[in-house]
């Protein structure tokens, strides 16, 4: 189109300080198509590892990063400054970019968990997981669909969030499955940096004024109760992935060094209980999934068969 | 110890950024935040798109000193002054005219 | 003292008229000063009022990797937003004040994010028709006069031309989907098209501050040469896509070269600039609401900084060198 014009008349007389950081033309939109992280990786399914049962892992992983992410991008415009407004658009950019490696794995090691769509319906199969399984059949845990609340809320999941998935992802770098094991290379260095950015914030607020220190303690009173689900065990994920319990003690560290830092201690809160037992990653939600997913499915179920 | 109110407006830093190795690093820019730890991070997000391997100085902007462009300054004598015209550098001597 | 203006009001029209930059320390006139901030801050808004009609659809992006891309779309406007604040703070305006004129209505922000974004094909439109006339208002600001502005919007056209791409190639896929995704597309084309034209503000006649800004070179064409390029460059680019735009009065006019054009709906743009489209108040309430709600971050974090920063100076005090461990000849021992 006009690029030619621009690139001449934005460049013509100027040395141009950016142009080593603004890479290529996909650099802009990273999360997208900016670099694959599977490039010449084998996608063939390791000796020893039940497909469908690795499908249902890299359903919960990448469900996690897709409804959290959702939650994310709702901050989009509304963060305390310019700054943390694009700090948290990048975390949901790289939550996005690792649900769509995921949910693609998903399908592609287990093509029976994809919705089927009308004969000749052009939509990718990352697109049908994500757009047409209703709140029954997500298998991310609960904590990542809870609604907003306030800055101090944000940090406090945030940094739970981040460093629960940061365990996992550190341990699946050796996964058998090579695609996994490179989805989580690419994704632990991401999740290093949100652990980061939600600890520093994390410390500023409670260390911060008299009302940011009480938000941030209500915050932890919403946020902690949901700890528990985090590192319970599943038959699944037990035998084809991370065993959520063997992390238990691993976040208990990181956090209890984020809280004496932060001079502030945790809620005595015992864990959300489940229903019979079964919390998100057995498709038992709280009411919040099913309407954010109605928001977020809306437009693509209205076009099953439509391009975009 | 000073127990001033704290400017609730996070503090303006200058971004520098070097983009690979053998080049010097540039100013690209600023931004405000409430240290220079956080300045960092807001550095990688903002400039970089946190782009791995890029080498990032960040430094207050209060902080730097800058020539004077013309050798009589009459705005901001004696000279050796900030970068730039922020507005808490912008004291502006009451005896100039059109102010 | 009394200073003598004449010799630094001749070095900075020397600049202006050797197409040179003005640089911050720089003399400046009043006057040159002011229409910058106003032009700059105006440009500030739009980048962070124009978050909101395209986040608008970020929660209900139809496929993931349209997700990705409107994210990272609304997040460059944050950052363009950013840049062009930080020009604003070396004129001496800081963005916490900036934002306050913002919100306050005192500062306005370009009409056309005062319009609803009703459908996904809107994010199409709004890539490929108002980053497209954004692009044909912002390119010659890359040589604008003043060095600060015009180092960020280099980067910032750079950033804007791939929102155009990706506006456009959104409105090609869906232009190969299914009637309705046609017909959706053609919907918005015809909703935006006139809004467009209008954000090259109003015909030259009625813009008196055009020919100062111009003699000083912040401002480059007229607002009616932009508007011709922007009709002569989308003229094909509609054809290529498969959409008309509602304008009868559209055709090629071999004398001229150009494409004539209808009049754009003047009464209904002075509305919209007056503060009386339909998104004014909702565009900036939300903004408000973003700032109010900031506040206690924004003055935690600040609190938290003077802290560590007392309690650092307080540490340095303590373990500063005694005068016992001072030598003879005055220096201190290291260990």
């Amino acid at each position: 189109m006009s690029d030619a014009h621009i690139t001449q008349d934005t460049e013509g007389e100027h040395d141009n300080a950016y142009a080593g950081l603004l890479g290529n033309d996909a650099h802009w939109a990273f999360g997208t198509d900016f670099e694959d992280p599977l490039a010449g990786v084998d996608t063939t399914i390791p000796d020893g590892v039940d497909a469908s049962e690795l499908a249902q892992y890299c359903l919960m992983l990448g469900d996690d990063a897709l409804v959290y992410a959702q939650r994310l991008s709702e901050w989009t415009s509304r963060a305390p400054d310019l700054e943390e407004d694009i700090a948290i658009a990048n975390i949901a950019l790289d939550l996005v970019g690792q649900a769509r490696l995921l949910l693609a794995r998903a399908a592609a090691a287990d093509p029976a968990l994809v919705p089927s769509l009308p004969e000749g319906s052009p939509v990718p199969d990352e697109d049908r997981l994500a757009y047409f399984r209703d709140a029954g059949a997500f298998r991310n845990v609960r904590l990542a669909e809870q609604p907003n609340g306030d800055f101090a809320e944000l940090i406090a999941r945030l940094l739970v969030m981040s460093t629960w998935r940061l365990a996992i992802f550190q341990r699946l770098v050796d996964h058998q499955d090579a695609v996994v094991a490179a989805i989580a290379a690419k994704g632990v260095k991401e999740l290093a940096y949100h652990r980061d950015f939600a600890g520093r914030w994390f410390v500023t607020l409670a260390r911060g004024t008299g009302e940011s220190h009480r938000r941030l303690t209500d915050a932890m009173r919403t946020v902690w109760p949901l700890i528990p689900e985090l590192t319970a065990s599943t038959e699944t994920e037990s035998r084809v992935g991370v065993d959520p319990a063997t992390l238990a003690d691993e976040i208990g560290v990181v956090l209890d060094q984020v809280l004496a830092v932060a001079g502030i201690t945790a809620p005595e809160t015992p864990g959300l209980a489940g229903v019979r037992g079964r919390t998100g990653r057995h498709g038992m939600h709280s009411e919040a999934l099913s309407r954010l997913l109605a928001e977020m499915q809306v437009v693509a179920r209205a076009h099953p068969m439509g391009r975009w | 110890m000073t127990t001033t109110q704290p400017d609730p407006e996070w503090p303006l830093y200058e971004v520098f950024i070097r983009s690979k190795r053998g080049l010097n690093h540039v100013h690209v820019g600023s931004l405000h935040a409430p240290d220079a730890e956080m300045a960092l991070l807001h550095a990688r997000d903002v400039y970089t798109r946190r782009n791995e391997g890029v080498s990032i100085w960040v430094a207050k902007s209060a902080d730097i000193t800058a020539s004077s462009p013309l050798e009589k300054d009459p705005l901001f004598a004696p000279s050796g002054d900030k970068v730039y015209r922020h507005p808490t550098f912008y004291d502006i001597p009451s005896n100039v005219p059109h102010m | 003292m009394q200073v003598d203006q004449a010799p630094l009001e001749e070095a900075f029209e020397a600049t202006i008229a050797a197409n040179d930059r003005i640089e911050p320390r720089d003399w400046m006139p009043e006057h040159y000063r002011q229409t910058l901030i106003r032009q700059v801050a105006q440009h500030a808004h739009s980048e962070i009022i124009g978050m909101q009609p395209e986040g608008n659809w970020i929660t209900r992006a139809p496929s993931l990797r349209r997700k990705a891309v409107l994210l990272a779309k609304v997040q460059d406007e944050a950052g363009h937003g950013l840049y062009l604040y930080s020009a604003t703070e070396t004129l001496g305006v800081s963005r916490d004040e900036l934002t306050r004129r913002l919100i306050s209505g005192k500062q306005k922000y370009s009409s056309i994010f005062n319009y609803p974004t009703l459908t996904y094909a809107d994010v199409g439109t709004i890539g490929w028709l108002v980053d497209g006339a954004a692009i044909c208002n912002q390119v010659p600001l890359c040589r604008t006069s003043y060095g600060p502005y015009g180092r960020a919007m280099i980067r910032i056209c750079k950033e804007e031309s791939f929102h155009q791409r990706q506006g456009y190639e959104l409105l090609m896929t869906m232009m190969r989907g299914t009637d309705e995704q046609r017909a959706m597309v053609q919907e918005s084309v015809d909703r935006f098209w006139w809004p467009a034209l209008m954000m090259f503000g109003p015909p030259d006649g009625d813009s008196p501050n055009t020919a100062q800004s111009m003699a000083w070179g912040i401002k480059r064409h007229t607002n009616d040469e932009l508007r011709q390029r922007f009709v002569d460059m989308s003229m094909p680019q509609a054809e290529a896509l498969g959409v008309t735009f509602p304008d009868p009065e559209l055709k090629w006019n071999e004398e001229r070269g150009s494409y004539d054009y209808g009049e754009p709906d003047w009464e209904e743009f002075w509305h919209v600039v007056k503060g009386n489209g339909p998104c004014n108040t909702q565009r900036v309430a939300h903004r408000k609401a973003a700032y109010d709600d900031g506040a206690w971050v924004r003055e935690a974090a600040s609190a938290a900084a003077a802290r560590n920063e007392a309690e650092a100076s307080q540490a340095r005090v303590e373990q500063a060198p005694r005068p016992s461990l001072r030598g003879s000849d005055g220096r201190v021992e290291t260990r």
